[in-house]
């Protein structure tokens, strides 16, 4: 945006209260009717604006098969952020905000209807400023991916130049398996070059997330110990309480490690267990990610080493819900798991022999997701076998969510006249040090888009990678029929259980 | 939970604090730092303990209020202790000191201080001379003052650049981070041309004003040009001059601005007067020195203050487009002398502190200023809600009649009526205007 040899004489690297506010621009969401779009864009977007870090003359334009005026489309923007943003309601804020609310109607293979949205554009451009910067954010399945990108392409709205910038968002899932994922990025890049395009994962917005890496690297006192001397495995835990219901369409077929560990987990993984960025410039950082993933493995073999499961239906926290089978859409034979645990190993000298133990699922005890470095025993405990009962093994575990944090648990003397020696926690709440309204994952990552900052959002180079990763495994289980049933409420299906108790280890209770 | 211990010690009090501690559980769980609120007896005191306890939200403290009592009293301590509800996120310790001890607060502040955090002080009232030596000022890693409640706030801004040590900073400051960030990122789009000429408006007391013009001195590394206004609160325009024409950034009544650029739309944007929570949680976020507000100071003396061109954004009836002419002409004048002036505004060239009565929004204007100008001299802007809430009552119930009166405005008018309403008090500036 701004030329190379030029600089802002009121901006000063020191000046470290400036934020930073996108630059002209606006946002264009299609499939603006979704319930990602009104739960989590929309007030995003709100949020951002009363944080004042959207450029004044914003534009938010929605597209969607709905026979609405602007007015009716401002409704549901209103509606959405009154119900769920996440700063306080300024009315003031809402109507800046407001001003810059369009609505196109029509399918998305209706020429006609992207002749409209480029007029639209083209008026916004004049009357709102937004000055030929326009995000597209693809809230569609991807079966609609290469409809929309054709569109773009014809209509001209994706044609890049020096002046202005267009770029696309899209959300997961990038493929179903690496084929279609290499597919998928043909399609995407033919129309935007890759540094155009951004992939959510919305993961990587968070504050907790991102703390892996000032933990790892602003810290003297974990970074010695982050390597296979030390840790004995690591576990990486993403579990709901919530089932399926209503999300038939999407999942069946799909599957958990689908759905989660391709994107979220592999990702945390890779933070977890990358080398040191030389600088935290984007480039640097991909780099790394990259050469952690391409070490990246999953062990075999499979029998022994993943587990999966499919809910049952029954008594979960006071409610009596359904098992997959009996939710509506899903068929009564399906073999789509709602859990999965696998081994990685990473082939590096740091962790060589180390576990990683991914493991996700829907209907699990309570929603948490951690990740959890379990170190190995002391070589040596010069106290009597009595007293070292109740040790257990050191741990560090990062609280992605909810109550974002980090605990160490470690083993203490019980007061009392005996040496007894039992575990106890260190807790660090993020809430207790820094009460400050962590941002929404989405608000971040908006604002990045508009920023052109792609440091928190996958390539598909990694997303390929991911894919490698997964594909084995996923093909190893599309053999063995139908999954484990587990019990909703219950913490996953007991094959997982002997997966860990065969090399002597067990599941923490997140 | 509030518990009273009159005359007491320090000691008695960490017992306390221990104790509360141990039977409440995990009450104080991560503070991240010590704020010391040195003030005095009374309302304002409890102003302050607001405004921290809403910025406990966002930094878990300790807070410590010395609040200095009557000096002709036998010497006395003591002490309050409000955790939970009574205190935000944070805890918060009253220490009432009288007579001799009412200027030993640095004695009492010393060994209720966090193990191995930072210290900050704040001065909501009026500050020290030099506030990093001051007996407290020297314990704190960052000390807070605020030009605002001063006697003379534009003239204390001098007295801050005099003292000024690594650490020092100032809520008038704090104030204009959204103005700041506005004017770059106006700079950020294309044609990226040098700033040839810059004029800052505001009202006659606002140190904020004199502040953002010496931030733009020191950046641009021209002279500034500083216009009174009687009308508008604080800050009311900013002009940056280029080949390519002017940016202006023009915000006639307190909470609406209007961005300007060459070619592009005109902009609106909310640009409400910030709170005193805002501005504290602003200044707690970073505890390192603030280089560019020690540059900011530094340069005041390149700030040329402009006297005769009084320009009212606001006081001509016929809209914003007069204020944002008028504005213009704050520029322009500075080349054409100071002919012409503002078209519709035009010939209103009175004098700082004056307008013709006749004009029912300036007359408005001019009168609620008066009111606040005396108490200003000793009012306490550096704290919350009770100042707060009569700014926010006075700007919601005085205005509506004015507004009937003028015509051309009636949308605005409108918005900023229902405004008034929505808005809770706390968010209201409390910047004095």
């Amino acid at each position: 945006m701004t030329s190379r040899h030029w600089r802002n004489p009121l901006r000063d690297d020191r000046d470290k209260r400036l934020p930073r506010i996108a630059g002209p621009s606006g946002l264009v969401i299609f499939g603006v009717t979704g319930d990602l779009s009104r739960k989590k864009l929309m007030p995003a977007i709100y949020d951002l604006a009363n944080r004042k870090l959207l450029p004044p003359g914003f534009a938010l334009t929605g597209f969607a098969r709905r026979d609405w005026a602007d007015q009716d489309f401002s409704k549901v923007v209103y509606e959405a952020v009154r119900e769920h943003s996440r700063t306080p309601f300024r009315e003031d804020v809402w109507r800046q905000l407001s001003e810059g609310l369009r609505f196109v109607s029509g399918s998305f293979d209706d020429d006609q209807a992207f002749d409209d949205l480029v007029t639209t554009v083209a008026d916004l451009d004049r009357v709102r400023g937004t000055g030929g910067n326009h995000a597209f954010y693809l809230s569609v399945p991807p079966s609609a991916f290469p409809t929309v990108c054709r569109q773009l392409a014809r209509s001209g709205l994706s044609a890049q130049n020096p002046e202005q910038w267009r770029r696309v968002v899209i959300e997961k899932p990038f493929g179903h398996d690496l084929e279609s994922a290499q597919e998928l990025n043909k399609i995407v890049n033919e129309v935007f070059p890759e540094e155009s395009v951004f992939r959510i994962d919305h993961y990587l917005g968070k504050e907790t997330v991102q703390n892996i890496l000032a933990l790892r690297f602003a810290n003297q006192l974990f970074e010695p110990l982050w390597n296979a001397h030390y840790v004995d495995h690591v576990q990486i835990t993403m579990a709901e309480d919530i089932g399926l219901g209503g999300r038939a369409g999407y999942y069946d077929g799909i599957g958990a490690a689908r759905d989660v560990i391709q994107n979220h987990l592999l990702q945390l993984l890779a933070l977890t267990a990358m080398e040191e960025p030389v600088s935290f410039h984007p480039r640097a950082l991909r780099t790394e990610k990259i050469k952690v993933l391409a070490a990246t493995k999953p062990w075999e073999p499979f029998s022994e080493t993943t587990a999966r499961g499919q809910y049952t239906g029954g008594w979960q926290g006071g409610q009596l819900v359904p098992g997959l089978l009996e939710e509506g859409g899903f068929a009564k034979d399906s073999t789509t798991e709602t859990y999965a645990a696998m081994t990685m190993q990473v082939n590096t000298r740091r962790w060589a022999g180390v576990p990683f133990y991914l493991r996700t699922g829907k209907r699990l005890g309570r929603r948490v997701t951690e990740i959890a470095i379990v170190f190995k025993r002391a070589p040596h405990l010069p106290f009597d076998s009595t007293s070292t009962d109740e040790l257990g093994e050191n741990a560090l575990v990062i609280r992605v969510q909810p109550d974002e944090g980090v605990t160490m648990r470690f083993g203490s003397k019980v007061p009392g006249t005996s040496m007894q020696i039992r575990d106890v926690t260190m807790d660090f709440g993020y809430g207790h040090a820094f009460t400050e309204d962590s941002p929404e994952a989405y608000e971040r990552l908006l604002l990045d888009v508009l920023l052109g900052e792609p440091s928190l959002f996958p390539v598909n180079e990694e997303v390929e990678l991911s894919w490698r990763i997964l594909d084995p495994v996923l093909r190893y289980w599309e053999k063995e029929g139908s999954p484990e049933p587990y019990r909703a409420g219950s913490w996953g299906p007991e094959s997982a259980d002997r997966m860990m108790a065969r090399t002597g280890r067990h599941w923490r209770r997140p | 939970m509030i518990i009273d211990l009159p005359s007491t010690t320090t000691s008695q009090v960490n017992k306390k604090l221990v104790e509360i501690r141990e039977t409440g559980g995990a009450v104080a769980l991560g503070r991240v730092l010590t704020l010391a609120i040195i003030t005095d007896d009374g309302s304002q005191a409890e102003q302050a303990i607001e405004a921290a306890n809403d910025a406990s939200r966002e930094h878990p403290c300790r807070v410590i209020v010395l609040a200095r009592g009557a000096r002709k009293a036998a010497a006395r301590l003591d002490a309050q202790i409000r955790v939970g509800g009574d205190a935000g996120a944070s805890e918060v310790v009253v220490l009432r000191m009288y007579g001799p001890l009412a200027d030993e607060g640095a004695s009492c502040l010393v060994p209720l201080l966090l193990p191995d955090a930072p210290v900050v002080a704040w001065w909501p009232l009026e500050a020290p001379k030099v506030p990093a030596e001051d007996p407290i000022g020297k314990l704190a890693h960052r000390r807070i003052t605020d030009a605002k409640s001063e006697r003379n706030p534009v003239r204390s801004l001098e007295q801050r650049r005099a003292s000024y040590r690594g650490g020092d900073t100032d809520l008038a400051w704090t104030r204009l981070t959204s103005w700041r960030a506005y004017l770059a990122a106006a700079l950020d789009l294309p044609p990226h041309e040098p700033v040839t000429r810059a004029t800052v408006t505001g009202t006659a007391d606002s140190p904020s004003t004199q502040l953002l013009a010496g931030w733009l001195a020191s950046c641009l590394d021209i002279p500034v040009r500083r216009v009174r206004t009687s009308s508008g609160q604080g800050i009311v325009s900013v002009v940056l001059e280029r080949r390519s024409g002017l940016i202006e950034l023009v915000r006639p009544d307190g909470q609406l601005a209007t961005l300007t650029q060459p070619g592009q739309p005109d902009r609106t944007i909310a640009l409400p007067r910030r709170s005193v929570r805002d501005c504290l949680i602003e200044e707690l976020r970073r505890l390192d020195p603030d280089e560019v507000y020690e540059d900011t100071l530094e340069a005041l003396s390149k700030v040329v203050a402009a006297r005769g061109s009084v320009t009212t954004a606001k006081s001509s009836p016929a809209a914003r487009s007069a204020g944002r002419r008028t504005a213009t002409s704050a520029g322009s004048t500075s080349r054409a002398g100071d002919s012409d002036g503002a078209g519709g505004a035009g010939g209103r060239k009175g004098g700082a502190a004056k307008s013709p009565g006749s004009e029912p929004t300036a007359s408005e204007g001019t009168s609620g200023r008066g009111g606040t100008a005396k108490r200003g001299t000793r009012r306490t802007t550096g704290s919350a809600t009770g100042a707060a809430k009569r700014t926010g009552a006075r700007r919601s119930a005085a205005p509506k009649p004015a507004r009937r009166g003028s015509v051309g405005r009636s949308s605005r008018g409108e918005s900023s009526l229902s405004r008034g309403e929505d808005t809770p008090p706390t968010t209201e500036g409390t910047e004095s205007g």
